[in-house]
């Protein structure tokens, strides 16, 4: 016989999806119309993109996905099992084995190193316990970039039954206020962009222009601050106007790829299968970035406001918010504005009066960086192991369901409010000919003021890191565009950041990351910490990424203890090779660029030329 | 396929494949193709997947039912009341072709007089479904654009087998969901040549290309001059008559080829006794079954898929060409080359046949086969009959006939009129539980040629029970028990499915070496078809005290 879901495991999965229908969806007594008939099929399987929502159900309420909780969830979604085995073991933050009520996960990625990290989980080691073991109902474990990287060190709690809770500073007491059975710590949501600090400075800002300022928590509050101001532009001036301004304005996508946001809105806009879907990407996972985080804690309204107007504008009508599983009170945050925003009329049948019906869906990821590739992204709201899928076709085209959808991270969507504020033409006019507006930037590590910071593209690195109280003399490196981008020396501080800079200069701005490596800092940990995050977030579907980040590890920990497969050169041809297959034959950006901090760290820094003394 | 032929003159389902794909809703009725159908099953969820609606009418809730939007749990041997109500349902509420039925069809009069008593509640009084949910499927089919019905051993392994399918064709005739490009009926076929086999005259009353032997006198006058020996203008016996035959002490002399009858045959107890008694008993195999171990001359043939040069023809009425890749091993032989040898012993040197003589000479013979030669037959991958000549592109789906006029279109397809009958074996206090029996994925048949191989998914044989009743009788899994019918008893291991209503229980036949399922089975054959009722038998299961 098949596992059973306990009592407390049907009540979990039926708060989500309320109560089942019949005994062959779930209900424990079958009745006698049960025995005569059953409904199912296209309906029941129509439920699938419910299952990620369901397994966190479980994971919260529970603890833990049992295999009578799993089954539970297939009988009433109609999925089976195996399949749902394999979503359920995708995602870092799931457990498909019993573990102790509180799981504190404790980011050890490059920026938390830089602060500390280690000695950290050494102590957690000394005081707690080793690291997974039961220490009173609780356990820690080490964690990938938790996206609090200006804060760094962070614990990330996952506690039954209650809120998840994201805590900077971290420290032995940290991870005991967490654990502790009687815990009443909350996430705190502080400022962490300097430049709102000062008046002088905050006047100049546009992305962040209410962050600091507005409450979070009040729509009367945000539109005082001039929200929903650029909505009712938009219904006024139309969805084809209001891609004009967004083309005009010569926006790109702000994610990594650079595409020009007018011409995807468009592409969208004119598809003629229906319905279409515009998606928010706010599955931020890239170590070194917490822009969009800090953007969604303290103006979530912002990201709201931009995606109804995406909606509108490509003739959507449902947007999906995809936030990663790691951003407690940016959910909350989030949740709260969708729901305010529903009982104001700024979402639902019948948007600000228009006629225009559009409503937003908020999705949790459960701990997977692959995700945040956009069609990895789709099949993980699908309830899909999140891997990504071939293109074409893009996603205008079949995206999200198989349907046009566009997708766009926080930070490109609430450019748009800015666009449609002071015109597209206007907009053009800040920044340089082909890098329009301003860039936001995630400044860590070696700075005396690290943080968020909004610059007009044209900044060179040196500025930018002189808005943050300039970088140490002797500074190691400086890694540029996250664990997907590379280092840079004390040499290249005059570069300017913007798309075209970067592209002719052979670097990446990417996300943001500006992650400064002081002069007691050990480069040769941070690449061997970005090969393992590769090598474990490999969603493992093709083979040159899965293999090749697994082997890139390898090499590079045989060339730190000198136990070289032939000679070092032969190793580092090895790595050249890998580097490669990995970035011309991988099916996604992640296997394209497992290699790029790895290759600058060899080019640059030579960091592994020499024999280790 | 008795009642196919009767209805539109050709045994063979009336769609392709590739229409399954194509089509609106998808009737799956007494059917577990999932398991037991596998590949075909792979055609419906293509059309799953482009749209189509699954309907499962089964008593148990299967695997297939699982993939259903809809499934009915009917009781076993309550097809025709089922199929009557849906009738009904459908001329009361004008929803019946009257085109088609005008056009193409006889006998609508009397069917609608047969079916008017068959309102929603009789229906469900006798079937066991809910009224709303008949009407449902009634009014799902008749609105549906495409629709067809496909039936297998759930329609067939009953006592009124022919009357079950004539009851499922009525209800393509009355809402014209045939001999259209993805509407029809279509019976599937266990084995990759079943229609084959039937093609080539391998049945008792149709010599090849189903042209009767009784009343066809200018075929078999065709037959006679190629084969130079009168032709009997009279049905053979079917495979039920010739156990009847044997204990009437009639047949003496059974020649089996590729069969087992001793484990496959109902209430087999008495079948291995009628074989003991036959004074020569030849089996011509590939395996040592049940039955040749009993045989007085075994004849070791070759493996038909790797061993022989030929031909199959699959459930969509493709012929497709086999090629040899092995010699046989040891003595066997060809089948070709026995059957010849044997009549040359006999005194009838047919000289050197070889499947490519003997299709040449089928081609001659069968007007459907006529068009197909080797070549085309590879160069088209397979044709589907009819194709009457060489530049014939074979036939996509059958009976489009139906809706030409005038010549062109035949004879017009008749109604039948068909009376409830419920199993043979009833139940009763003795006997309260309703055993129906049927397969699983992993295994073939009785296990011949599927026990010498391994699977993760098989399990052993066991009694099924709902979980009803193994709460209400104190059963456990895996215990022991007796299971008793009017003819036999049985032990095996208790199993629980929840596919399963309380009163019905269920069994394969795939290990008659653990448990003998047929001891059970009643051998109450329907007249026109000689198929047995495997599907209802009245049983009674007891707990098997525990020994001290």
């Amino acid at each position: 016989m098949q596992a059973s879901a306990s009592d407390a495991e049907r009540a979990a999965v039926d708060a989500l999806l309320g109560e089942p229908q019949s005994g062959w969806t779930g209900s424990a007594e079958r009745s006698a119309a049960d025995n005569r008939f059953s409904r199912g099929g296209r309906s029941a399987r129509e439920q699938r993109d419910q299952l990620l929502p369901a397994l966190h159900a479980l994971q919260k309420d529970i603890g833990w996905i049992s295999e009578g909780g799993l089954n539970y969830v297939c009988e009433r979604l109609s999925v089976p099992p195996a399949e749902a085995y394999g979503v359920a073991t995708f995602y870092a933050m799931f457990s498909v084995k019993e573990r102790p009520k509180t799981v504190v996960h404790v980011c050890d990625d490059i920026a938390c190193r830089l602060a500390g990290a280690e000695t950290l989980c050494a102590q957690l080691s000394e005081e707690v316990g080793p690291e997974g073991a039961d220490a009173g109902g609780a356990t820690w474990v080490r964690s990938p970039c938790l996206g609090m990287c200006e804060q760094a060190p962070v614990m990330l709690g996952q506690r039954v039954g209650r809120p998840d809770v994201a805590l900077a500073g971290a420290s032995v007491a940290t991870y005991r206020a967490i654990a502790s059975p009687d815990s009443n710590v909350v996430c705190a949501g502080a400022d962490t962009a300097p430049q709102t600090w000062d008046p002088v400075q905050r006047a100049g800002l546009r992305l962040l222009r209410r962050v600091g300022t507005v409450d979070p928590l009040s729509l009367d509050d945000y539109r005082a601050h001039g929200g929903y101001e650029a909505l009712s532009k938009a219904l006024e001036i139309g969805a084809e106007a209001t891609i004009r301004e967004v083309t005009d304005s010569k926006l790109m996508g702000r994610g990594g790829a650079a595409f020009p946001t007018g011409v995807k809105w468009n592409a969208v806009a004119t598809q003629e299968a229906r319905p279409h879907y515009f998606v928010c990407n706010a599955d931020e996972s890239e170590p070194g970035t917490f822009k969009d985080r800090v953007i969604m804690e303290l103006d979530p309204f912002s990201v709201v406001e931009s995606l109804t107007i995406a909606g509108f504008a490509t003739g959507s009508e449902r947007g999906y918010i995809y936030i990663r599983g790691e951003y407690p009170l940016a959910t909350e945050r989030l949740e709260h504005a969708i729901a305010e925003a529903r009982r104001a009329g700024l979402l639902g049948a019948d948007v600000m009066g228009s006629g225009f019906g559009f409503d937003i869906e908020l999705r949790r990821g459960a701990g997977a960086y692959i995700c945040g590739e956009e069609t990895a992204l789709f099949n993980s709201i699908e309830g899909k192991r999140g891997e990504p899928r071939n293109k074409p076709p893009f996603p205008v085209e079949r995206g999200l369901f198989g349907k046009p959808t566009g997708i766009n991270n926080v930070e490109t969507l609430i450019n748009v409010l800015e666009i449609l504020k002071i015109g597209g033409a206007a907009y053009a006019q800040i920044g340089t000919e082909d890098s329009t507006g301003t860039r936001l930037f995630c400044l860590s590590g070696a700075v005396s003021r690290p943080g968020l910071y909004e610059v007009e593209f044209g900044a060179t690195l040196r500025e930018v890191l002189d808005l943050a109280g300039g970088a140490p003399q002797d500074m190691k490196a400086i890694l540029l565009g996250g664990a997907a981008g590379g280092f840079v020396t004390a040499d290249d501080l005059d570069v300017r950041l913007t798309f075209e800079d970067s592209r002719a200069g052979g670097y990446t701005i990417g996300s943001g990351v500006i992650m400064v490596f002081g002069p007691d800092s050990d480069l040769i940990d941070a690449v061997l910490r970005i090969a393992r995050f590769f090598r474990d977030e490999s969603c493992g579907q093709c083979v040159p990424c899965r293999v090749g980040t697994v082997r890139q590890e390898e090499a590079l920990h045989r060339l730190v203890a000198s136990r070289e497969i032939g000679s070092r050169e032969d190793e580092l041809r090895l790595l050249g090779e890998i580097d490669r297959v990995m970035t011309d034959a991988s099916i996604c950006g992640l296997g394209q660029t497992a290699a790029s901090a790895v290759r600058s760290a060899v080019a640059k820094l030579a960091l592994f030329e020499a024999a280790k003394a | 396929m008795v009642g196919l032929a009767t209805v539109f003159g050709a045994g063979g389902g009336t769609s392709s494949y590739e229409e399954v794909a194509g089509t609106d809703l998808i009737l799956l009725w007494g059917s577990n193709a999932r398991e037991a159908h596998p590949i075909f099953f792979h055609h419906v969820l293509k059309g799953i997947h482009n749209g189509a609606e699954l309907i499962v009418i089964d008593p148990r809730r299967t695997v297939s039912a699982e993939w259903a939007d809809l499934w009915l749990g009917l009781d076993v041997g309550s097809d025709v009341a089922l199929s009557n109500t849906m009738a009904r349902e459908i001329i009361f509420n004008d929803l019946h072709h009257r085109h088609f039925i005008e056009h193409a069809t006889t006998g609508f009069e009397e069917y609608r007089a047969s079916v008017e008593d068959w309102t929603l509640e009789r229906g469900e009084a006798v079937t066991g479904v809910p009224a709303e949910i008949i009407r449902e499927v009634a009014h799902s089919y008749a609105k549906a654009e495409r629709a067809m019905i496909c039936w297998t051993l759930g329609i067939t392994e009953h006592h009124n087998a022919v009357d079950n399918v004539l009851a499922l064709i009525n209800l393509a005739l009355l809402t014209g969901h045939v001999g259209v490009y993805g509407s029809g009926v279509n019976p599937l076929r266990g084995q990759n040549n079943v229609q084959g086999g039937g093609d080539m005259g391998a049945i008792p009353n149709k010599l090849p290309g189903f042209q009767d032997i009784e009343k066809d006198a200018e075929a078999r006058a065709k037959f006679e001059a190629a084969w130079g020996v009168p032709i009997t203008p009279r049905y053979g016996w079917t495979l039920t008559q010739m156990f009847e035959a044997m204990d009437r002490g009639e047949l003496t002399c059974a020649y089996v080829i590729g069969e087992n009858p001793a484990s496959s045959e109902a209430d087999n107890k008495h079948t291995v006794h009628l074989l003991e008694n036959l004074d020569t008993l030849i089996v011509q195999d590939i395996l040592m079954t049940r039955t040749a171990e009993m045989a007085d001359v075994i004849l070791p043939a070759s493996a038909a898929w790797a061993e022989s040069e030929g031909t199959v023809t699959n459930s969509e009425r493709r012929v497709q060409r086999v090629r040899k890749a092995l010699d046989p091993p040891g003595d066997a032989r060809d089948d070709i080359w026995i059957i010849a040898e044997l009549a040359r012993r006999l005194g009838a040197d047919w000289g050197e046949v070889t499947p490519a003589s003997a299709w040449e000479e089928l081609r001659t013979l069968s007007p459907m086969h006529a068009g197909m030669s080797y070549q085309r037959l590879e160069e088209l991958g397979g044709i589907q009959w009819p194709c009457p000549d060489e530049d014939h592109p074979g036939t996509l789906f059958l009976h489009s006939r139906l809706w030409e006029s005038g010549g062109a279109q035949g004879e017009k397809a008749p109604f039948s009129v068909v009376i409830d009958d419920p199993p043979v074996d009833g139940l009763d206090d003795e006997y309260p539980l309703r055993l129906t029996t049927g397969r699983r994925l992993d295994s073939y048949n009785t296990g011949v040629q599927t026990g010498g191989y391994t699977s993760p998914l098989r399990r052993p044989e066991a009694i099924e029970v709902s979980p009803e009743d193994a709460a209400r009788m104190g059963l456990q899994v895996g215990e022991r028990v007796r299971i008793s019918s009017r003819r036999g008893e049985v032990e095996a291991p208790v199993y629980i499915d929840e596919g399963l209503r309380p009163g019905l229980v269920f069994m394969t036949m795939h290990f008659p070496e653990q448990v003998d399922t047929n001891n059970l089975t009643i051998d109450a054959t329907d007249p026109k078809s000689g198929t047995a009722e495997f599907k209802a038998t009245a049983v009674r299961i007891d707990k098997i005290e525990a020994k001290v």
